[in-house]
């Protein structure tokens, strides 16, 4: 029996009607169209679908999106401003060359964001503990850790 | 990968989840396990009853010496509130090894007892601190001890109809040293073997000790016979290897892709005598 659900995204209010099963990541990738969190391994180990659901960093491929029901969702596209300026994480990403192929970005910027909320000046130990459950097939994680390094040092 | 169809409840109350439980409907936690269990159609329940959101499941309190943990407390609970944190700090330390940021914002401590995954992490501790599962189901409530409720791989002393409502641990005595040393599969972050350490000194010597092992064989279990070559002897490094390397002692080691039986077993006996060495150092 579909279930209605609300749920606000970067923001903005949606209410629709899902089928129990629908995961987080399907609704916002196919029903909202933000198309930004990207659908990796499906099995809850590459943290690619890595969003925000009131402030915790969760991987959208292994939850419901009805566990969403009411809750506020942050996902990649929600964080620059209005005017296109880059959030400091995505900009220490840029800056760092902190990707190659690119698909795991959206999901390590999303828990970077959350290591630094908790833990604003993070040792390099730390950094790399953090992004524990996010995979990188390119980079080689170097370049990821300098870039929350620097995202940390710009005070996010 | 899509799971089965089912229908999904999130009530208000436990009440009206315990009454759905009792209809046959399946209790979703966190859903670290079960979800993934779901889309690859290992499971297919008919209808789930959402038990993350009840504000009476979520909390962590202290009352009378002990530790009161509300099923729908997260890892991420767990691991930071300044009560685990502050009081039985193996438990918080033991959360903390626990997958990933991600699955321990979502995952919670009645989700992972009730799965009891041969591999889990809390199993080793909650068996060292000699916790308490406090089970409900719309008929009523029962306690019952670590050691009674993890059975076999994945079964429990969960009858139908009930679910964990609450894990109990003791505060820690301030003498006491505590531990949790794990030699982790680095993919998946489950335990090949953990550990769990509780060691009190009598002046030179070992005072009383519990140790915890998970992921050496089906179910996490008490090794007495390390315990009682520890208590009584002299705290050093002999008695430390003497004792440890009783740590599989009796017990069918698991074999897999990650480690054979043999390995797993020769890993216990390591990590028990780095608990142990740990706890020691950590206790006064």
């Amino acid at each position: 029996m579909n279930r209605t659900i609300n749920v606000s995204v970067n923001g903005k209010r949606h209410t629709h009607e899902v089928e129990p099963r629908l995961l987080l990541i399907h609704y916002l990738r196919e029903v909202i169209g933000l198309t930004g969190t990207h659908m990796g391994c499906e099995t809850s180990l590459c943290g690619a679908c890595t969003v925000e659901v009131d402030g915790k960093a969760v991987k959208s491929c292994t939850m419901f999106a009805v566990q969403a029901d009411g809750t506020e969702v942050l996902t990649v596209e929600g964080l620059a401003a209005p005017d296109g300026k880059l959030h400091p994480i995505q900009e220490a990403f840029w800056n760092e060359h902190a990707l190659q192929c690119g698909f795991c970005t959206p999901g390590m910027i999303m828990v970077s964001k959350q290591i630094l909320e908790r833990n604003p000046d993070p040792t390099d130990a730390e950094i790399r503990e953090g992004l524990d459950g996010n995979l990188c097939r390119c980079t080689g994680y170097q370049h990821i850790v300098n870039a929350v390094r620097t995202a940390a040092k710009a005070g996010v | 990968m899509i799971a089965n169809s089912f229908e999904y409840s999130s009530p208000a109350t436990l009440a009206e989840a315990l009454g759905l439980i009792a209809d046959g409907a399946k209790p979703l936690s966190g859903g670290m396990s079960l979800i993934p269990m779901m889309k690859l159609r290992l499971a297919s329940p008919e209808h789930l009853v959402d038990l993350a959101r009840l504000p009476e499941l979520n909390y962590i309190r202290e009352e009378h010496g002990e530790l009161h943990i509300g099923a729908a407390a997260t890892h991420h609970d767990v691991e930071n509130a300044p009560l685990t944190r502050g009081k039985c700090p193996l438990l918080a330390e033991t959360a903390a090894h626990i997958g990933d940021i991600q699955v321990r914002n979502r995952g919670t401590i009645g989700g992972s007892v009730a799965h009891a995954d041969p591999a889990a992490d809390y199993p080793a501790a909650l068996q060292a601190l000699e916790a308490k599962i406090v089970l409900r189901s719309a008929s009523g409530e029962r306690t019952v001890s670590t050691a009674d409720f993890f059975i076999d791989t994945f079964t429990t002393a969960l009858e139908p109809g009930e679910i964990v409502v609450e894990v109990i641990v003791p505060v820690e005595p301030g003498l006491t040293g505590t531990s949790y040393q794990k030699c982790l599969q680095p993919a998946s972050g489950f335990a090949i073997v953990g550990v769990a350490a509780r060691v009190r000194r009598d002046g030179d010597n070992f005072g009383p000790v519990q140790i915890g092992i998970t992921g050496l064989t089906g179910t996490s279990y008490r090794a007495t016979a390390v315990e009682n070559a520890l208590t009584g002897k002299p705290a050093t490094e002999e008695t430390i290897r003497a004792a440890a390397a009783h740590a599989a002692d009796g017990v069918d080691a698991n074999s897999d892709l990650h480690a054979s039986a043999e390995y797993r077993a020769s890993l216990a006996v390591s990590y028990t005598a780095r608990a142990i060495r740990s706890a020691l150092s950590r206790s006064a």
